[in-house]
C-alpha cells in the first residue's frame, strides 16, 4: 500500500505491506535505526517517536495508520549537528549508559515537557512510566529532564 | 602520572552517537543478500519429540532452508566453561547442549527447528507451518525438589538431577558443633528467586560466510567477542579460529546475559556456510524471557550462631542451586567460586561451611546475572544479621561494628585471610557503615520510626554491609578451581607517528563508558590531551585477544593491561629521548608529556618522540622503530570492593505496599577514574537489586510453563517505583593493580537487595519478626502483618 508521510521534516511517498509497523517502517524503509525495538508489545518504550507532536510507541502503530502524519524520530531532534536541549541535558547529566532505551527516553521527555514545562520529580517519574531503562536506575534520566526543563524555560 | 582527567566527571564521548540515534547495534546492520531466521521453540518444559514435519515450511514462499536436530547442526553443542567436581572427586555431570533439540525438549523455549527465509515475516510465517508432535512428559522446576528421589529426570546420566555437590570452608563437624553450642542461632529458610536479566536490547546475531575468502563474520550482541570466537570455533563447530571475525559494536546492556555463547550464534554461523548468505536473527522479548540465561534461583537454609555478647560463632549454609536444563558457559562457577568464597563477608566469623548441590531442572539455563553468586551470599549474610539483631534485641549497626574485620590496607597491614579460601586485598568496613549512618541520621530515624507506628504508615530501616570479589581473576587460581579459560586481559597501545594514540582493549563496553574512562587514564599516563586518544573494542580483527567484560573486571584487569603497555611505550620512548637529548636514560623523568633531563631545562615532548620512532633517521643504534605495544595482564588477586547500603521504607499497614523513602549507598570501589560513571553504575545496580527485593521473579507453573514471559507479567522497576539514590564513597585503593581500582559494576545489585528486605522486616517488627519471601509484594507483606 502507498503511504504519504512526513518524517523529520521531509515528505515521503512509500510502498509498504499492510502488516508493517511504524517502527519497522522507520528502521527498514527509512534506515532510521535510532528507533529501537525492545519488546514489540508497547511495554518498553524504546521505540517511542512523536506523531503529530504526541509521543507514541511506533511498534504498535501500523505504517499505513501513520499515513498523512508528521513523524519526528530521534534523528530529527538535533539540528545542524547541535544537540537539542533535552539531548544535551542527557549528556550533561549522564542520563544514558548503553544507549538502547535512550531515543525513546528523549522522545518521551520531549512529550512530558511539551505538556508540562515545569514538571515535578513525581510528574517526571510518572511520565516515564512507559519506558524501561535497565542501566541507569532512572536517577540521571530524571535529573536530565529536570535540567532540560530549566534550560528550555530559561 | 598527571591527573588532569583521572577522578573527574568527564562527559562521555560515546553519548553523541547514542543521543542522535547513530548507535550501531547488531540489529541496525543490514547486509546485502541477508536472510532472516525464525525458531520453532518447545511449548513444553519436557517433551518427547515424536515427529517433526517441515515439508509445508520448506515449500512456503521465500523459504531457503529448514533445519532440525536431525541435520548436521544437531550434532554440535555448546560447552560449559567451568568444571566443578563432586565432593568425592567425580567430574560434574555435563550432558551435551545441542544447537537444536534432539529426541526431547528440556525447557520451554528450547530451539527445536530453525527456518531461514528471505524476509523475517516469511521466516515467521513458515515457522508456523512446522508441525511438531510432542508427547508431554513430567517436569520439575524447583531445585530442592529436583534432587529428591523420584523427581522427573532431566538427563538420564545425571541421577537425582545432580550436576555436582560441593562445599567450602571449615569441616562440617566443627561448624555443626559450634552452631549447636551457640548462645543464639538465627535460621532462615528461603528462595532467592529466579530473575530475568532483561537487557533492553534483545540478543541479535548476523552470521556472514564469505566463500571467496572462506571466512566468517559473526556480528553479535556479546560482552566478550574473543571468548565467543574461541568457544564457537574450537569447542562447537571445529572451524579455524583465524578465519572467524566477531564484531560487537554497540551492545544495549548485558548484565551478564550476553557473556555466554548461545546456541543461536553457532547455529547461524553454521547455516550461513551451508546457504552461502548472511543470516540475521534478533530475539523478540518473549524469546528473551525463554532463552536469555536467567539469574539467581537458590533454595537456601542458612544458620548463624552467636555468643551471648553477639559475636558470630559460626555460619552454616546449605543451598540447592538451579542451573536449568543445560549448563550455560559460567553457570557452574556462580553458586560455588563466586558465592561460597564470599561467605566471610565483612565479618570475623571463625567457622564457616557452605554446602551446595547444583541441580538440573526443566527450566531455562541459569548463569551469572549482575553480581553472580555474590548477591545471593550477601543476601544470606545481611538478612541473617538484621534478623539476628531483631531477635537478640541488639542494634543492627552495633552488631556489625562488633563483628567487622578491622581496617587493613594490604600494604602496611596484610590482606585478610578468610575461612573460605580467599585473601581480601584491602578494606575498611567500619568507614562505609559510619558514613552511611551519618547520611541517614540514624539516631533521629529511630525516634521518627517510633512515632510512625501510631499512624499506620510504618517506617523501617535496613542495613547491608557487603563485600564482593571482582577483577576476575588470576588465571592459575581459577584454573585450579576448574575454569577452562584464563582470565587475564589484553591491552594494546599503538602510538601513531603524529603522537595520536589508538588503544585496543579486550574489554567490552555495553554501557560502562570505556571510550571515555579508558581515555582519561591513558591521556594522564602520557600527559597528553584526551582528544588524542581513541579506544577500540568489540572487533576480534582489531584487538589481539581478550576475555571481555563481566565481574566488574574491565578497569581492574583490562585497564591494567593498557597500563602495562603504556609503561612499555614510555620505557622505549625514554631510550629515544636519551639519544635525542644526549643524556643517560637514568637521568630522564617523564612528566606532563615530556621527557626532561633532571636538574636542567632540557626536554623533549612525547609527540616528537613518537615521530622519531616512526622516522628513525637520528635514532639509537639497535633499537627497533615504532611505538606499539601489547600486553597481557594476569591479575595477582581478585579485588574486593565493599560498602554499606541503607534503605528507609514505609509500609502501608492496610495494604502491605512498600514505598522506598530513601536509599543510601556508600561504596568503596578503590580509586575512581570517572565519578560520574561510577555513580551511574551504582544507581543502576541498586535499582536492579530493588527490583529483586520488591518486584521481579520468573515463575513457572507446576508443569514447567513460564508464566512470566512478557513485560505484562514480569514486573521490572519503572521510574516511579524508585527514589533518587543518595551516593557517597570512601576510598581504599586496591594494593595490587597499577590504577588502584576495584570495580563498580555489580556493587549496587549486591548491596541493595538485603537492605530493602531488612527495612521491610524492621518496619513490621513490632508486630512480628518474620522473614518474607522475595519479591516482597504487597500481598506477602500484608500477610506477614496478620496474626497467626
Amino acid at each position: 500500500m502507498e503511504i504519504k508521510i512526513k518524517v523529520n521534516g521531509k515528505d515521503y511517498t512509500k510502498e509498504v505491506s499492510p502488516m508493517t509497523t511504524l517502527a519497522q517502517f522507520l528502521r527498514e524503509h527509512m534506515s532510521l535505526t535510532g528507533t529501537h525495538i525492545g519488546c514489540d508489545t508497547s511495554s518498553c518504550g524504546a521505540c517511542t517517536i512523536t506523531m503529530n507532536g504526541d509521543a507514541v510507541k511506533s511498534c504498535t502503530i501500523l505504517a499505513v495508520q501513520a499515513s498523512g502524519s508528521e513523524i519526528t524520530t530521534i534523528e530529527g531532534m538535533s539540528t545542524n549537528g547541535e544537540l537539542h536541549p533535552i539531548q544535551a541535558a542527557f549528556k550533561e547529566h549522564h542520563g544514558l549508559q548503553c544507549g538502547f532505551c535512550t531515543p525513546g527516553m528523549v522522545m518521551t521527555a520531549a512529550d512530558i515537557l511539551k505538556n508540562n514545562p515545569n514538571p515535578s520529580e513525581e510528574e517526571i517519574r510518572h511520565g516515564l512510566e512507559g519506558n524501561f531503562c535497565r542501566c541507569t536506575g532512572y536517577h540521571n534520566i530524571v535529573k536530565s529532564i529536570q535540567h532540560a526543563s530549566q534550560n528550555l524555560n530559561a | 602520572m598527571t591527573t588532569n582527567y583521572i577522578g573527574k566527571p568527564i562527559k562521555r564521548r560515546e553519548d553523541n552517537r547514542f543521543l542522535t540515534g547513530k548507535g550501531k547495534y547488531t540489529d541496525d546492520i543490514k547486509l546485502p543478500g541477508m536472510l532472516h531466521a525464525a525458531f520453532v521453540r518447545s511449548p513444553y518444559a519436557h517433551a518427547q519429540l515424536v515427529s517433526i514435519d517441515i515439508k509445508a515450511a520448506q515449500e512456503a514462499p521465500g523459504v531457503i532452508a529448514v533445519y532440525t536436530g536431525e541435520d548436521e547442526c544437531g550434532t554440535y553443542g555448546v560447552p560449559c566453561g567451568w568444571q566443578v567436581d563432586f565432593k568425592n572427586g567425580d567430574t560434574m555431570k555435563e550432558p551435551p547442549h545441542p544447537l537444536l533439540a534432539k529426541g526431547r525438549a528440556l525447557h520451554v523455549g528450547e530451539n527445536v527447528v530453525v527456518v531461514i527465509a528471505e524476509t523475517l515475516q516469511q521466516a515467521r510465517d513458515a515457522a508456523d507451518l512446522v508441525d511438531v508432535e510432542y508427547e508431554e512428559l513430567p517436569a520439575v522446576t524447583n531445585p530442592r525438589l529436583a534432587v529428591k528421589d523420584g523427581a522427573p529426570q532431566v538427563h538420564p546420566d545425571a541421577p537425582n538431577n545432580t550436576v555436582f555437590d560441593w562445599e567450602i570452608g571449615n569441616p562440617k563437624s566443627e561448624v555443626d558443633a559450634a552452631i549447636d553450642g551457640s548462645h543464639h542461632v538465627t535460621k532462615l529458610d528461603f528462595k532467592n528467586q529466579r530473575l530475568a536479566p532483561n537487557a533492553i536490547e534483545p540478543r541479535s546475531y548476523i552470521a556472514d560466510y564469505d566463500s571467496n575468502g572462506d571466512r566468517w563474520t559473526l556480528y553479535t550482541s556479546t560482552q566478550n567477542p574473543h571468548l565467543i570466537r574461541l568457544l564457537m570455533c574450537a569447542f562447537v563447530l571445529g572451524i579455524p579460529e583465524h578465519k572467524v571475525r566477531i564484531v560487537s559494536y554497540d551492545v544495549g546492556g548485558g548484565f551478564g546475559s550476553k557473556i555466554y555463547h548461545y546456541t543461536e550464534e553457532a547455529l547461524l554461523t553454521w547455516a550461513s556456510k551451508q546457504i552461502g548468505r548472511p543470516i540475521k536473527w534478533t530475539s523478540d522479548r518473549t524469546e528473551a524471557f525463554y532463552t536469555d540465561a536467567h539469574g539467581r534461583d537458590y533454595c537456601t537454609t542458612a544458620e548463624m550462631g552467636f555468643d551471648a555478647e553477639g559475636n558470630i560463632t559460626a555460619l552454616r549454609v546449605h543451598s540447592e542451586a538451579n542451573l536449568g536444563a543445560y549448563l550455560s558457559t559460567f553457570s557452574t562457577a556462580c553458586p560455588t567460586y563466586l558465592h561460597g568464597t564470599l561467605a566471610q563477608g565483612c565479618y570475623t566469623t571463625p567457622l564457616i561451611n557452605i554446602d551446595i548441590t547444583a541441580a538440573f531442572t526443566h527450566t531455562n539455563p541459569v548463569d551469572a546475572y549482575r553480581g553472580a553468586g555474590r548477591p545471593e551470599i550477601t543476601y544470606i549474610l545481611e538478612h541473617l544479621m538484621d534478623t539476628a539483631a531483631l531477635e537478640m534485641g541488639i542494634d543492627p549497626a552495633e552488631l556489625r561494628f562488633k563483628n567487622f574485620i578491622e581496617p587493613f590496607d594490604g600494604v602496611d597491614q596484610p590482606g585478610y585471610q578468610t575461612q573460605v579460601a580467599l585473601q581480601y586485598d584491602s578494606g575498611n568496613y567500619h568507614g562505609t557503615l559510619k558514613r552511611a549512618l551519618e547520611m541517614v541520621d540514624y539516631e533521629n530515624f529511630r525516634k521518627e520510626q517510633a512515632a510512625s507506628r501510631d499512624s499506620g504508615k510504618l517506617l523501617g530501616i535496613g542495613l547491608s554491609t557487603y563485600i564482593e570479589g571482582c577483577g576476575i581473576a588470576p588465571s592459575a587460581v581459577v584454573g585450579s578451581l576448574g575454569a577452562r579459560a584464563g582470565l587475564y586481559e589484553v591491552g594494546h597501545v599503538r602510538i601513531q607517528p603524529t603522537g595520536k594514540v589508538s588503544v585496543f582493549t579486550g574489554s567490552h563496553s555495553h554501557g560502562q563508558g570505556h571510550e571515555t574512562a579508558y581515555a582519561q587514564f591513558v591521556a594522564d599516563r602520557l600527559g597528553i590531551s584526551m582528544d588524542d586518544v581513541e579506544i577500540h573494542h568489540g572487533d576480534t580483527d582489531q584487538v589481539a585477544f581478550g576475555m571481555g567484560t563481566y565481574g566488574s573486571r574491565s578497569l581492574a584487569v583490562g585497564g591494567s593491561a593498557i597500563m602495562r603497555s603504556l609503561d612499555k611505550v614510555i620505557e622505549k620512548g625514554a631510550k629515544i629521548a636519551a639519544h635525542k637529548l644526549e643524556a643517560a636514560e637514568a637521568d630522564l623523568d617523564f612528566v606532563e608529556g615530556q621527557y626532561k633531563v633532571k636538574g636542567t631545562d632540557k626536554a623533549i615532548a612525547f609527540g616528537d618522540i613518537a615521530l622519531t620512532a616512526y622516522v628513525p633517521h637520528d635514532y639509537p643504534e639497535g633499537l627497533e622503530p615504532g611505538l606499539d605495544f601489547s600486553s597481557f595482564y594476569d591479575p595477582a588477586n581478585f579485588t574486593y570492593p565493599f560498602g554499606c547500603h541503607i534503605a528507609v521504607v514505609e509500609v502501608d499497614q492496610d495494604t502491605g505496599k512498600v514505598t522506598i523513602k530513601r536509599f543510601i549507598a556508600v561504596d568503596d570501589v578503590g580509586n575512581v577514574i570517572n565519578p560520574m560513571i561510577v555513580d551511574g553504575q551504582i544507581h543502576g545496580g541498586v535499582v536492579q537489586g530493588i527490583g529483586q527485593a520488591l518486584l521481579e521473579g520468573v515463575s513457572y507453573d507446576e508443569g514447567g510453563q513460564m508464566i512470566t514471559g512478557s513485560y505484562m507479567d514480569y514486573a521490572m522497576p519503572r521510574a516511579d517505583d524508585v527514589p533518587f539514590i543518595e551516593t557517597d564513597r570512601t576510598t581504599t585503593p586496591c594494593p595490587h593493580n597499577p590504577l588502584g581500582v576495584k570495580g563498580a559494576g555489580e556493587a549496587g545489585a549486591i548491596g541493595s537487595t538485603p537492605a530493602i528486605a531488612n527495612a521491610v522486616m524492621d518496619a513490621i517488627s513490632h508486630i512480628a519478626i518474620r522473614d518474607i519471601q522475595m519479591p516482597l509484594t504487597p500481598e506477602r507483606v500484608w500477610r506477614a502483618m496478620q496474626p497467626d
